[in-house]
């Protein structure tokens, strides 16, 4: 066993290794997407390899596999995210790249009428092995000097119109580690999954990340930080957010359990209500808009099978019912960030301001 | 020329759809509830040319209007109808009807009732039979109704450029539902749009199985030898309705339709084989008496099957995950 400290990967990294690892497995593996690669058919001038999507997540993977595996692609998120449902049945393991989640609009029928109801409405006969990778999500009140500020059509969370197409898993990683495990496990699944990845985990998910090849199983929460007095849980970049919210609750005295969901949908109910159960209250954080949210979802779920549990209402922490607008003071308003989640906590007991 | 045993096969063929459909409307009229359905009925030569012209291994995608394009392919019909009375023997073990007939077994990729669809899956098909070298080709049927609909283009594009073995397969019958074709199509013909993809467009006579045949012949030949895809536009009549309750004389005139009629693919290609002494009078009555028989057992092998179990309606949500596991 090597007891030397295993390295740390960026979020981006990590995500490029689960893929180059699997790729090198599997030769029916295929990436397709905008920007994949980049700089298509420039190899003659000496140029490849321009880009390799928002995340960096792709780059470099046209130099080992070339350009029949990695497959730039025009715009047209129809009809390539189609080509890869019918490549998945017949033969292929497609990962197709949608640039950003809010670009879903241009290719929604491909995702929910046809790779999430295949397998079913064919009655089993067909495996529909497809990955579909796509960032989501605002800046928050980080200060950036770079990216973030995309506004209301390159900001968003819309992980909820995913989770709720029955046949879809949909995952969404928070750290370096859990994003190489549930990639790796994405692409072995023989159905559609989606990974919502965020674009601005950045040093929140740096972290350590072994190099072989390893799962993290999909359809479990994980329980990060455990706590006597309130569940906090989050999805994807919120779960950093319930972490430092539960760091300064400490300080007045607050035990607070933190449960990443990972996986939306099928979504871990057990590891939820298991959670709930010892806490007696719930805070659940949620960067998506909450109508017909995550959020709600899970409050209600706990509500109708967890109730008996509850000392405290559920609270719910979300963006509000807007666009993401533009204005950095104002998106990082939208995002739910630190203290309102100490404040919703703080409601629980009946404390704070 | 395809050899004699190809021509029967197209006839047999032919026939078989006409026959399916026809009974398929006689149950619908008498009440058996096999749930919403678009009869292929006045353009089996469409289909029936592309297919003569594929092998088992290639792959079709197909069209809400679905149901030639699977006989043509070789789906069972018996497995058909079941599919069509909601049994767990059909197709699809009951699960999806008739706009989503599939057997991936014999390369039919799935009826799909949302219009275009089906040429983006042709295209990943395609791209499949590339990248892993099996010199497969995928034919996408579509309506002249899809021609209008940007997954269309898209695939096409992506089809060009990547250079894919794909047949694209527009049956132009007129009307996309209602909506004559005049009224939504910017150009005289669909396959003038080939240009704007640079590849080849041929407009054909689709009441001609041999002419369809030619044009099918002559795509898959350049599909295979790796010089990309094809567009052959067929010029064809759908009999009756958009669906099974659609009145056609809201939309269109029984002068016209009896002009289209005039020219039916099977009648013509009938008296085609017999002035060409391909076959003799006996011969294709005792196909058409073989297929009346089929659709005799079709009807009551669906009759008879069992229905879905309650608990099928929880089953294949998921793929079995890696581990054999079902959810």
């Amino acid at each position: 066993m090597n007891t030397a400290a295993v390295r740390e990967l960026s979020f981006g990294q990590a995500i490029n290794e689960a893929i180059r690892q699997e790729m090198r497995r599997d030769p029916t593996i295929v990436v397709l997407g905008e920007d994949v690669a980049g700089g298509a058919g420039r190899a003659h001038l000496g140029l490849v390899d321009a880009w390799g999507g928002p995340l960096r997540a792709t780059r470099g993977l046209i130099t080992e596999f070339g350009p029949e595996r990695i497959l730039d692609t025009p715009i047209a998120e129809m009809g390539f995210l189609g080509a890869g449902v019918g490549a998945a049945m017949s033969g292929l393991r497609p990962i197709v790249e949608i640039m950003f989640v809010d670009l879903i609009g241009c290719c929604y029928d491909q995702i929910m009428n046809q790779a999430a109801k295949m397998h079913y409405m064919m009655g089993g006969q067909v495996d529909l092995p497809l990955v579909i990778r796509t960032a989501y999500g605002t800046r928050g009140g980080d200060n950036r000097t770079y990216g973030g500020g995309a506004g209301a059509q390159h900001s968003q969370t819309l992980y909820a119109v995913l989770a709720h197409i029955p046949g879809l898993k949909v995952v969404v990683p928070s750290t370096a580690y859990n994003a190489k495990g549930l990639t790796i496990a994405a692409i072995r699944d023989n159905g559609p999954v989606i990974v919502l990845e965020h674009k601005f985990l950045g040093l929140r998910a740096k972290g350590p990340v072994p190099e072989e090849a390893y799962t993290v199983p999909i359809g479990r929460a994980q329980i990060i930080r455990k706590g006597r007095d309130v569940t906090l849980c989050g999805i994807g970049r919120m779960t950093h957010i319930c972490s430092e919210a539960a760091e300064s609750l400490l300080g007045e005295g607050i035990d607070a359990e933190v449960v990443d969901v990972l996986t939306l949908s099928p979504l871990d109910e057990d590891t939820i209500l298991e959670s709930v159960s010892r806490t007696h209250r719930l805070v659940v954080v949620d960067e998506d808009t909450p109508t017909a949210s995550m959020a709600r979802d899970i409050a209600a779920r706990v509500a109708d099978k967890g109730f008996d549990n509850l000392d405290a209402p559920i609270k719910t922490v979300t963006a509000p019912d807007t666009p993401v607008p533009f204005a950095a003071v104002l998106e990082a308003l939208y995002t739910p960030g630190v203290a309102q989640v100490v404040s919703a906590v703080h409601s629980l007991f009946g404390t704070g301001a | 020329m395809p050899t004699r045993e190809q021509l029967l096969w197209m006839y047999e063929r032919l026939t078989l759809i006409r026959e399916f459909e026809e009974r398929l409307k006689w149950l619908v009229e008498t009440g058996v509830p096999v749930g919403a359905v678009h009869y292929y009925t006045g353009q089996e030569a469409c289909a029936v040319g592309v297919c003569a012209a594929l092998q088992p291994s290639d792959w079709i995608a197909s069209t809400h209007r679905g149901h030639g394009h699977c006989i043509a392919k070789g789906v069972e019909v018996h497995r058909m109808m079941a599919e069509l009375y909601g049994k767990s023997t059909g197709s699809n073990r009951g699960k999806g009807g008739s706009m989503h007939i599939t057997d991936a077994r014999v390369g039919m990729l799935g009826v799909n009732p949302i219009v275009g669809m089906g040429a983006t899956h042709a295209v990943g098909a395609a791209l499949s039979a590339k990248v892993r070298k099996t010199q497969q080709v995928a034919a996408s049927f579509f309506g002249e109704g899809a021609a209008g609909i940007g997954a269309v283009h898209e695939a096409m594009n992506l089809a060009a450029i990547w250079k894919l073995p794909v047949l694209f397969v527009c049956e132009n019958n007129g009307y996309a539902q209602s909506t004559p074709v005049e009224y939504a199509l910017s150009v005289p013909h669909i396959a003038d749009r080939a240009a704007a993809y640079s590849m080849p467009g041929v407009t054909v006579d689709g009441q001609d199985v041999m002419a369809v045949w030619e044009a099918a012949v002559a795509a898959v030949e350049r599909a295979r030898a790796g010089q990309g895809p094809s567009l052959i536009e067929c010029i064809t009549y759908r009999y009756y309705g958009h669906h099974q309750g659609d009145d056609t004389h809201r939309y269109r005139t029984k002068e016209e339709e009896e002009v289209a009629r005039g020219r039916d693919c099977i009648r013509t290609f009938r008296e085609h084989l017999l002035e060409l002494g391909a076959a003799q009078q006996q011969e294709l009555d005792a196909i058409d008496a073989v297929n009346r028989k089929k659709m005799d057992e079709a009807v009551a092998f669906a009759e008879s099957s069992p229905l879905p179990k309650p608990a099928d309606l929880f089953t294949d949500v998921y793929v079995a995950d890696p581990d054999g596991e079902r959810e």
